[in-house]
Formats: C-alpha cells, sequence, structure tokens
C-alpha cells in the first residue's frame, strides 16, 4: 500500500492535522499534502509548546536546573533525572551510594513501564480501541501509587540528587513493587489477548510503515523504532550506566521494520523491565541513599560533559559544557522525539491517512519532548 | 375500512414509533455510555438521577437550547437538511418493523424492500452533511461512508434474498411466520434451507454494523483521524439529530435480523411449554436488546478498521460467501421442490 | 485456498478472544475513585505546597529566616524576611510568602532547610480560578494552625 504514482501536484490539497487533533496527542501540527486519502507530503510543524529548558540550564545553578528535566518527557521523567544526576556525578566525581543506585533502577524501570502503559493505551485508541487505554491505565494507577508513595509526585518526579536519593525507599515499596510484576505478567498476556492477537489490530500494523535502520540512522531514531529496525542498540547494554551491567536482561529486537515490530519491542521492553526490577529488588543492598561528600556549590571543572541514558522513548543525552562556574555554560538536551518525530516526513510519504496515524501512534511522542 | 378511522390509527401508530424512536435513541445512548463504562471498569453516568437515568433528557435539554451555529461558507439549505434527512428515513423504517402478530403499523407487502430503501437514503445524508460542510475532514469522511456503504449494501442485499427465497414473501411479518416453532426452525440455522445458517446471519450481522456504521466500522466519524468525520462542523440539535439517527438505525438493524434470522416475536421454545414457550412482544424485545448490546460490546472491544482492511472484506469474503450461499440455497431449494 | 479459509477462521477466533476478555471485565467491580464523595488518604510523602512546621515544644516554628530555600529555589516563589530584634538572638521572621503558581515541588528548598523548619504539606484540594488563592502567607498559616 506504501506507493502510489503520483501524477500533479496541482491535484492535492492541504490539510492541518493539529495542532489540536485528537490523534496528535498535544499541540504538534502536521501540514499535509494529501492526493485524496494518500499523504504526498507532510511537514511536521513542532515549537508550540517551546519553554526554552536549554536556555533556562543555562541560567540556573546545576541543582535549580534539576526540576525542570521531568517537564521534557512528564512520562519517564525519572530517566531524564537520572540522565541529568548522573551527568552532573559525572563532572564532579562523586561516588553514588549502592544501595542509591538500586533505588534509581528500580523507579526508573517502573517508570517505564508506566511510561509505556500509557504508550499502549494512546496507540490502541489512535487505532480506535478505547477499552485498553482503560485497562492501561488501571495497571499505571499502581504503579503511580507506589511512585507516589516513594517520590511525593505522580507525574513530574523530581526524586534523584546529586549524589543519591531524595529519600529512602521502604520495605512497602519493595514488596508493592514484586507484588505489582506478578500482577503485572498475567495483564501482558491479557494484553496479548485482547490487542496484539486482534486481527484488525494486526492488519493494521503488518507490514504498515516501514521505517528501517539506514532511515533510522539519517535521522538519528533510537528507541523501539532502532530496536524495530534489527539493530541491537540499547544505551543501558552499550554504555553501562548505574548498575545495569549487573542486570540480566535482553534486548528485545525485531526485524520486521513495520508498526508491529514498534509494538511488540515496547511490549517485549515492558517484561525485560519486570526482570529488572525483580534481581535489583532481591540484590539491593542496606546502606545510605545519599553520598556523604556532596559539595554545597557545584562548579564543575571547566570541560565538555556529555551523557546518556535510555529513556523510554529512546536515547536521551545531555551535553554541558562548563566554564567553572555555578551555572552551565552551555546545555545541549539531546531528546529522543525530537529524532523519531523526524523522520515521519519521510517515512509517511505515500501512505494513506489512516496509516500514517497508524505509525506516528507507533513513534510515541511526547510533544513537550520534542519542543524541550 | 372507513378512512377516518384508518387516518387516527395511522395517527397514533406515528406517534407512538416516533416516541419509540426517540426513547430508544435517548435510552440507547445511556445504555451506551453504562455499557462501556462496565466493560472499562467504571461507573458511567451516576450523578444525574439514579444511576444517571436522566441524563439522556438532560443531554437533550442541553443539545435542544444551544445555538445552532452555521459556519461560514457552508453549502446553507443543504447543511440544514442533511440532519432531518438523515433522521426522517430511519423513524420511516420502523413503519414496517412488525413486533409480534398484530403491532405493526403499516403491515407492506413489500416491507424488506422499503426498509433497505429507507436505510440507503441514510447515506445520503451523511455525504450531504460532509460535502456541504465545507470541510475537508468531511468531505473525506462522506467519501468513505459511500464507499462503505455501497461495499456493504451487496453482500446484505444478497442474504436477504435468500431469506426472501426460503419465506417465499417480502411481507415482514410473513417471513417471520416462516419460522415459527422452536428456535430450529429459525432461519439462522440452516435446517430451513438457508444453506450456511449461522455463517449468514454473522455475516448480515457484520453488514448491519457497516451500514449503521458502528465501530469497528466506523470510518465515516473515527475522531483520531477525521476529528468527527461528517458532522464535525454540527453543534447543538444538528449533531444531535445525527446522534439519534446513528441510534435509531441500531433499533432498525437490530430489529432486521431479529425478523430474518431469529424468529422475530416466536419464543425459542417449543409451543407445548407452558409460559416460556408463548410467543408475543417481548421476545422480539429481548432479542433485539441482546443484539444491541453486542454492538456496544463490540464497539469497546476492537479498534477500528482501515478503509481497505474494510473493503477487502467486503469484496472478497462477505459478496464470495453470500453469494455462494444464495446458490446453494437456491440449488437446495430446487433440489428439494 | 486453504491459507484464505485458515485466515478467515483464525481472525474469527482472535476477534471472539478479545470480547471474552472484556466480557469477564464487565461483571468485574469497578475501580475508579467517585473523587468528591469519596477520597483516600495521601501518602505520608506527598508533596503539596510547602507550610512551616510547627513546633509542639515552643508552639511556633522554627525558622531562623537565613534565606536558604529563597536562594535554592529554581523559580523564585519564595520570600523570606526576617529582622533583627532587641534581646532576641539571630533573627526573626516577620514574612514567609509562597507563590505556588510557580512552584515546581521540586524539594530543594525543604532540603536546602538546616532546621527544618518546612515541610510538605498534604494539601490536594487546590483548584481555583483565582490567581491570589495561590498565595500562601505561611508565618500567618503556621500561627493559625492549633
Amino acid at each position: 500500500m506504501s506507493s502510489v504514482p503520483f501524477k500533479d501536484k496541482l491535484e492535492t490539497f492541504e490539510l492541518n492535522l493539529g495542532p489540536q487533533h485528537p490523534a496528535t496527542h498535544g499541540v504538534l501540527r502536521v501540514v499535509l499534502t494529501m492526493d485524496g486519502e494518500y499523504i504526498y507530503d507532510a511537514e511536521p510543524v513542532i515549537g508550540y509548546i517551546h519553554r526554552m529548558h536549554e536556555k533556562m540550564g543555562e541560567n540556573r545553578t546545576w541543582a535549580q536546573f534539576l526540576p525542570n528535566l521531568g517537564r521534557l518527557d512528564y512520562l519517564s521523567a525519572l530517566s531524564y533525572n537520572l540522565g541529568y544526576v548522573q551527568l552532573v556525578e559525572k563532572m564532579m566525581h562523586i561516588e553514588v551510594p549502592e544501595r542509591a543506585e538500586y533505588i534509581r533502577v528500580i523507579t526508573t524501570e517502573i517508570n517505564r513501564i508506566a511510561s509505556h502503559l500509557v504508550w499502549l493505551g494512546a496507540f490502541v485508541m489512535d487505532l480506535g480501541g478505547f477499552t485498553p487505554l482503560l485497562y492501561a491505565f488501571d495497571d499505571r494507577e499502581e504503579i503511580l501509587d507506589l511512585l507516589e508513595a516513594v517520590t511525593g509526585s505522580r507525574l513530574t518526579y523530581c526524586y534523584f540528587r546529586f549524589g543519591g536519593c531524595y529519600n529512602d525507599v521502604d520495605d512497602d515499596f519493595l514488596q508493592g513493587c514484586l507484588k505489582f510484576c506478578k500482577r503485572f505478567y498475567n495483564r501482558i498476556d491479557m494484553y496479548h489477548k485482547l490487542v496484539t492477537g486482534n486481527i484488525i489490530f494486526r492488519q493494521r500494523m503488518e507490514g504498515i510503515g516501514p521505517i528501517d535502520a539506514d532511515m533510522c540512522r539519517r535521522y538519528g531514531a533510537t528507541g523501539a523504532q532502532l530496536r524495530g529496525a534489527g539493530v541491537n542498540y540499547d544505551v543501558r547494554k552499550n554504555e553501562p550506566y548505574s548498575v545495569y551491567p549487573e542486570m540480566d536482561f535482553d534486548i528485545p529486537v525485531y526485524t520486521e521494520c513495520d508498526s508491529m515490530a514498534r509494538y511488540m519491542v515496547r511490549m517485549d521492553e515492558m517484561v525485560q523491565s519486570l526482570r529488572i526490577i525483580e534481581q535489583a529488588v532481591a540484590k539491593i543492598p542496606e546502606g545510605p541513599v545519599k553520598a556523604a561528600k556532596v559539595p554545597k556549590m557545584i562548579k564543575p571543572a571547566p570541560g565538555d560533559y556529555y551523557h546518556a541514558v535510555e529513556a523510554g522513548r529512546g536515547t536521551f543525552a545531555i551535553r554541558a559544557v562548563s566554564d567553572g562556574k555555578n551555572k552551565a555554560y552551555r546545555m545541549k538536551l539531546r531528546s529522543p522525539t525530537y529524532s523519531n518525530i523526524s523522520l515521519f516526513r519521510e517515512a509517511s510519504r505515500g501512505m494513506l491517512l489512516s496509516d500514517a496515524l497508524a505509525m506516528m501512534g507507533s513513534l510515541d511522542l511526547v510533544i513537550p519532548d520534542i519542543d524541550r | 375500512m372507513d378512512v377516518g378511522v384508518n387516518l387516527i390509527q395511522l395517527a397514533i401508530y406515528l406517534g407512538g414509533f416516533i416516541g419509540f424512536a426517540a426513547l430508544n435513541a435517548a435510552y440507547l445512548v445511556w445504555v451506551e455510555r453504562k455499557g462501556a463504562a462496565r466493560f472499562q471498569k467504571r461507573v458511567g453516568p451516576k450523578e444525574t438521577g439514579p444511576f444517571g437515568l436522566l441524563q439522556p433528557p438532560v443531554d437533550g435539554i442541553k443539545l435542544m437550547t444551544k445555538q445552532i451555529n452555521i459556519p461560514e461558507g457552508v453549502d446553507k439549505p443543504l447543511f440544514i437538511l442533511a440532519p432531518i434527512i438523515s433522521m426522517v428515513p430511519a423513524i420511516m423504517c420502523f413503519v414496517t418493523v412488525p413486533y409480534s402478530n398484530s403491532i405493526v403499523a403499516r403491515d407492506i407487502n413489500i416491507g424488506l424492500l422499503l426498509i433497505f430503501a429507507f436505510a440507503s437514503v441514510n447515506i445520503l445524508a451523511l455525504m450531504l452533511a460532509g460535502w456541504s460542510s465545507k470541510n475537508k475532514y468531511a468531505v473525506m469522511s462522506s467519501a468513505r461512508v459511500v464507499s462503505q456503504n455501497i461495499a456493504y449494501e451487496i453482500p446484505m442485499l444478497v442474504i436477504a434474498i435468500t431469506i426472501v427465497m426460503i419465506s417465499g414473501s417480502l411481507n415482514l411479518r410473513e417471513i417471520v411466520d416462516v419460522q415459527a416453532g422452536a428456535f430450529w426452525n429459525w432461519n439462522w440455522l440452516p435446517f430451513n434451507g438457508n444453506f450456511l445458517g449461522p455463517i449468514t446471519f454473522i455475516l448480515f450481522y457484520i453488514c448491519s454494523l457497516a451500514e449503521t456504521n458502528r465501530a469497528p466500522f466506523d470510518l465515516g466519524e473515527c475522531e483520531s483521524e477525521l476529528v468527527a468525520g461528517f458532522h464535525t462542523e454540527y453543534g447543538g440539535m444538528g449533531f444531535g439529530l445525527f446522534f439519534m439517527a446513528e441510534y435509531a438505525n441500531i433499533v432498525i438493524g437490530a430489529s432486521l435480523v431479529t425478523i430474518l434470522f431469529l424468529g422475530g416475536w416466536y419464543s425459542p421454545l417449543p409451543e407445548s411449554i407452558p409460559f416460556l414457550g408463548a410467543s408475543g412482544i417481548w421476545w422480539f424485545f429481548a432479542k433485539m436488546y441482546f443484539l444491541i448490546w453486542t454492538v456496544v460490546w463490540i464497539r469497546w472491544t476492537f479498534p477500528r478498521m482501515t478503509v481497505w482492511g474494510l473493503l477487502n472484506l467486503s469484496w472478497k469474503i462477505l459478496i464470495p460467501f453470500s453469494l455462494f450461499n444464495l446458490l446453494a440455497s437456491a440449488g437446495l431449494l430446487k433440489f428439494l421442490g | 485456498m486453504a491459507g484464505y479459509f485458515k485466515n478467515i477462521i483464525d481472525g474469527t477466533m482472535s476477534l471472539i478472544s478479545g470480547m471474552i476478555i472484556t466480557n469477564k471485565v464487565c461483571w468485574q467491580k469497578d475501580i475508579t475513585l467517585q473523587y468528591p464523595h469519596q477520597t483516600i488518604k495521601m501518602t505520608p510523602r506527598y508533596r503539596g505546597h510547602i507550610q512551616l512546621v510547627k513546633d509542639p515544644e515552643t508552639g511556633t516554628h522554627s525558622c531562623i529566616s537565613c534565606g536558604m530555600c529563597q536562594k535554592g529555589c529554581p523559580s523564585g516563589c519564595i520570600t523570606v524576611k526576617g529582622e533583627k530584634r532587641e534581646g532576641v538572638k539571630g533573627k526573626v521572621l516577620v514574612q514567609y510568602d509562597l507563590d505556588f503558581t510557580t512552584c515546581s515541588l521540586c524539594g530543594q528548598c525543604v532540603e536546602n532547610c538546616r532546621p527544618g523548619a518546612i515541610e510538605f504539606s498534604l494539601e490536594y484540594n487546590l483548584a481555583s480560578p483565582r490567581k491570589e488563592d495561590y498565595h500562601f502567607d505561611l508565618l500567618k498559616r503556621v500561627e493559625e494552625q492549633k
């Protein structure tokens, strides 16, 4: 269905998809040049909620910039928190106690599941199925309750601190995590029966929306897009950080390059996250959750610093240039969704509108993360 | 019969059926919302009256008191006409539906044809609404609706012809009468001469879903692609009429399936069994509302199909099956004499 | 041809299994909380807006007006003013204002506070159409608290 001959550009019309449109999940606007129901050209227009996070990073002290990180990709806020605090720890050579690292891994992974659950619900809703959204939110609610008891907030977390975490977790949280894991294995089976197996769903997914490894490379797309295109790349394995090297988990890779592959990658990732959580809860040591020596004033030595983590939607990286002052000289946030939306124009060319929107759903866009 | 008496009788029936259609449309919205809530472990409307039962009248008042907003640049006469065209045939269809042996407004010889004729006017309304709206989403939606309905009317009619051949009548009351007795006499099983029995029943049910633009075939108003489809530009009672017409059409579709396949008002048990074996309007409503419940059930379970998936389903599966069934049933009838 | 029928049968089975799942859910108890009628207790770590801790021994707050919270706040939503008074050691707090409209609940102020004078409240019913409702006079709040 992907290629149709286009006769004349004069026979096309323009269609504004957004900024207020149910399929774009936020204020993304896509200017579509349509030939009937086929897309001739799709130009994403971004920047409707640009908040200058990078500039804010240059105007605030290192510690003051911390809450901003939860506002980029609000669905997997803890991964972004983690990336930033680890960057600062790298700059300042702060040793983090092991218990804090384990807490970070557990909370980040459970947050990743919550993030994928929102994607799952919203994605199936894009395809017209409303009920899985509510089931996914049912599960997500359990996670949010767990995280709320630890971090104090439900969405835009600001939990990690330079050299540790804001506060220690209690036994209730760890037991709650295990309980959730047990429950979620069954729920994953239910999702596979309800959604994955569904013939209508498969028809809309299989072979639709090809994004191959070459296209991912050219646009810098990461996350499920890349792994769904057969490239085994995950920052947790390729540039390990925190205590991930001690965990036994796999990176799901599918080679079909279609929407279904991206869907399956995310579904499998949730299972792998469960595995990580179970191992981390079993291994977590006793001890402090904050480094003993954290300098009051954070003034990194002049230099160019970079740190990447695997967030819910792909590689999130921060490049910070310090000139030795208490604020960053330059802060660059590499958000995964920005790269992922960039390929939409090329990938959607010649597709039917409904297929293109299904593909857009499989990219898992979070608009504040694009605009930063 | 006296002309005056005849007219009064007609007026009573007409008033009754409009009331029945409106009540059904209003309370099916409530059923839909409560059903959706059940399937999603929610509560649904509950603040207005007990179990939220006052929600439909409240919604109705809200829709009726809203300003009728006609956007600039629309084709005004058609824009106003479209919701009316969608509502009127839906009510007209109720006229020939026999709810029991005696409750039928007009016992017309070509009742089945009449229903199909009026049901297809509905598509005209949707097309006009989309066309006159001066909205690209609406135009795309109306194009989809037309291609979808053409694709689904063919298998639907072919299956209906099979039933007509078995019954030997286009009169809906007579079609039901042929199925008298217990459930094994109904047309959904092959014993009546409907060769593929249960399969055609399911195919007809799917077609009636597609005819009424219900999920998973609600391509006309798929909100994640076309905002609201053909009624994007409608507000207030214009939208309300489309909404009511949709539910009235669901009632018609479910009634038609009940009449053609599930033996109308006849009890599923033999008449010799006391009480449960008795036939009457309650059996008709029980079957009809069960079918409507499955419509709601399906809507809240499946994702939506695409245009090409839908056309594939129609032309590659439904039409071959229904044609084969028509030929096989015809052969069977001829062979059995 | 065999594939054609297999596809139809497999597809139908997948649809039926989906419908069985939703039907099962249909008979389960609902899980939503009817908010204004029902509420749940907030977890002790819930981050509402900040408030001054009332010390049960002295009956008042223990703020020393050092201004560390104000300095550390990323969005500058805290205003602390203290003044020197005769016969009292250190500064006396005269004003502690919180502009909750810009607060992002990061917890820097609570962490920076050396005497532990501020904490997160468990307040979550904070919807209001007026901006003034989000300007809290925390000093007045702690004095009114019993």
